[in-house]
């Protein structure tokens, strides 16, 4: 397992190796052994709350750097790019979408969904052409946002908003959708009506989905769950 | 173009605060240019307190001096010009007019200046601006008066009334009063904004008239004075003056016209350049516009100081916006590139608001200021220290910006993904 097989290294989505990270040095906040996923899987992480998944995530997405190890991502080692490297990585080949107010305020639905591909142009080019205003149409018509494209986004419900934050990850194709908890705030049918279609624009997309919750209710709709406590030694030794 | 974008809508979207940060910067930077302004307008107008005219000449002294009462009417003059000697260069090849001035008594605290009509053709000041008559005419008896416009304000008179000169320059009425000689006002000229509004004018003949009986400096006995109504043109002498102005038929005689007066033998004379002299003077009291431009500097100081509170405190509202820019593939250096970019933004909007609106009002009211203050303010394109403040405003605008941006950078690092509320 330890060695670098670059076919396996293809196939896994992510792989994480003796990675450790804290916000300040005297607190280890994750210390992670190892860790894979499979390219295309959608995968549970959950664990209770502050047991790390926002940190996980932000490891996984190359905002936050590790302290020690190896972030290995679509085949890259996040651990050794520099912070603007690990900027464009996000911004090219990452969704993510929060918790809940996903939207900047002062844009319109549709100017958010389109900010990734404006914001990277490898994001872009992936739209194979296709011009970006038909882009983001599309991608909110397979969440069912097409009529709210020209809404201000301080008008939405949270649940549209969330739909919104959907369409935005998944354009342009990346290769992972990293989502931090997005159903909390919805109830119990829009949390499984959101996933489902996550779940297909993954799939049609072939993306991975990375998502985290504390809520093991929404397990059975994945096809692989993981603890983070249980994978995670900081948290034992805390 | 996207960040541009993006740091457009983000004012927009505080509207309020972003509306009051440009205009406390459009006010410094309207003050800052405003005062640029009207130093330029305070300068010039100073400098054309007589214009046209090529060269002043009194007797020998400190050009200081003549200047002060030649064109103020400041002080006094030590020694007199025979009229000889006026007459000559009156008459000479390179003269195309001339305007002579004789000094030395006063009305009610305006002093009264003798002179001849050569004055009201000739005298420019403001450039190309001419003495104009409100009321009246031109003197043209013995004892006919004209006032400057301020002196017939404050005395309230009119055409007709008789006025009695004070022999010296005193406050109210003096010691010696030629209050055997009274003149009439003919008339009243109209504003001008320079020292002519609080003068007193008479002819040449009137000052002799006045001075007819006297010997040695002192007046006659009472009971000897000539009546009235037996001096004539004639039988009046005008023996001296006391300045005169020069105006060349040609610009290049004035270096030379002006050697040959300083080297005149009959008479030690002196004839100096008045807008040399003006500007040496302006320099000498000039520091107050230079306290002026301290002030606004720090007027400019405090705007853009306004600038950097509203854009630190909105920081932390903005967390969040900030974080889901690193999550959609902004880095800090986008983050702060945008905040700089805000402050840039607002630093030039203020910029250009202040400086149409100063050239705005500078241009609805120079009528107003002319008329006022005596001050034409020119509705010039800036001078370079105006382009140099424009620029400074917007580069200080940036500088200042990076502090904010700074602090977000700090703020996304340490904050990653996690939203902060
Ligand atoms: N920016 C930060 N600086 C310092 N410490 C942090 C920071 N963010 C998180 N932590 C700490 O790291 C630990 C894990 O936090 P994290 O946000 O990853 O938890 P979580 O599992 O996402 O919790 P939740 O389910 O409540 O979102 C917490 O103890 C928290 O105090
Ligand atoms: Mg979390």
């Amino acid at each position: 397992m330890t060695t670098t097989n670059p076919a396996v290294a293809a196939e896994s989505a992510l792989r994480l190796q003796d990675v450790c990270f804290s916000y300040r040095p005297d607190r280890l906040i994750l210390q992670i052994p190892y860790m894979e996923i499979a390219a295309g899987q959608s995968v549970f992480i959950f664990g209770p709350s502050g047991s790390g998944k926002t940190t996980l995530l932000g490891l996984l997405a190359g905002v936050l750097k590790a302290s020690s190890g190896q972030v290995m991502a679509l085949g890259r080692d996040l651990s050794k790019m520099s912070n603007s490297q690990r900027d464009h990585f996000r911004g090219s080949h990452v969704g993510y979408i929060f918790q809940m107010f996903n939207l900047i305020p002062y844009l319109t639905v549709e100017e958010n969904i389109a900010l990734p591909c404006r914001l990277d142009s490898e994001r872009r080019h992936r739209l194979n052409g296709v011009p970006l205003h038909d882009a983001v149409r599309e991608t909110a018509s397979h969440l069912g946002i097409e009529a709210l494209l020209h809404e201000n986004v301080t008008n939405l419900s949270v649940g549209q908003q969330q739909r919104v934050a959907a369409a935005r990850s998944l354009i342009g194709t990346p290769q992972l959708v990293i989502a931090d908890e997005p159903t909390s705030s919805l109830d119990f049918d829009r949390r499984e009506r959101f996933i489902k279609l996550l779940f297909e624009n993954c799939r049609a997309a072939r993306s991975t989905l990375i998502f985290v919750s504390h809520d093991r209710t929404l397990m059975p709709l994945f096809e692989r769950c993981v603890s983070l406590p249980e994978l995670n030694r900081a948290a034992q030794s805390l | 173009m996207i960040l541009l974008s993006l740091a457009w809508h983000s004012l927009k979207n505080r509207r309020l605060t972003t509306g009051l940060t440009v205009v406390s910067i459009a006010l410094s930077v309207a003050l800052l240019v405003g005062v640029d302004l009207v130093r330029v307008g305070a300068r010039d107008s100073f400098a054309n307190t007589i214009s046209q005219t090529d060269l002043i000449v009194g007797a020998r002294g400190g050009s200081l001096t003549l200047l002060l009462y030649s064109v103020f009417h400041m002080g006094s003059a030590t020694n007199n010009v025979s009229y000889q000697s006026y007459l000559h260069f009156k008459n000479h090849a390179a003269v195309e007019w001339t305007i002579p001035y004789s000094l030395g008594d006063s009305h009610r605290g305006f002093r009264v200046v003798g002179t001849t009509n050569d004055f009201y053709e000739h005298f420019h000041y403001h450039r190309d601006r001419k003495i104009e008559f409100a009321e009246g005419r031109m003197p043209d008896g013995i004892f006919d008066t004209v006032l400057g416009w301020d002196v017939a304000q404050a005395l309230h008179y009119k055409i007709g009334d008789p006025i009695v000169v004070t022999h010296g320059i005193s406050e109210g009425r003096g010691i010696l009063q030629h209050d055997d000689k009274p003149f009439h006002v003919v008339g009243i000229l109209a504003r001008t904004a320079t020292p002519v509004d609080r003068s007193v004018y008479v002819t040449l003949y009137g000052i002799s008239a006045m001075h007819i009986d006297w010997a040695d400096g002192g007046p006659p006995m009472p009971g000897e004075e000539t009546p009235v109504s037996k001096i004539t043109k004639d039988n009046l002498e005008i023996k001296q003056i006391t300045a005169f102005l020069v105006r060349c038929k040609s610009r290049i005689d004035t270096l030379g016209l002006q050697r040959e007066i300083n080297t005149f033998e009959d008479e030690p004379l002196m004839a100096i350049i008045p807008g040399v002299a003006l500007s040496e003077l302006w320099n000498t009291i000039g520091y107050a516009e230079e306290a002026l431009t301290v002030v606004t500097f720090f007027v400019l100081v405090v705007g853009l100081l306004g600038m950097l509170v509203s854009l630190y405190t909105s920081l932390n509202e903005r967390r969040r916006e900030m974080a889901i820019l690193r999550a959609v593939g902004a880095g800090p250096r986008k983050v702060i590139f945008l905040l700089v970019l805000e402050s840039g933004l607002l630093a030039l909007a203020g910029t250009f608001l202040g400086v149409t609106g100063i050239y705005a009002v500078s241009a609805l009211t120079q009528p107003l200021v002319e008329h006022r203050f005596g001050m034409f303010i020119p509705v010039t394109p800036p001078s370079t220290t105006g382009y140099v403040y424009i620029c400074a405003v917007v580069v200080a605008g940036l500088l200042i910006g990076t502090v904010p941006a700074v602090k977000a950078y700090r703020n996304a690092l340490a904050d990653g993904l996690s939203i902060r509320v």
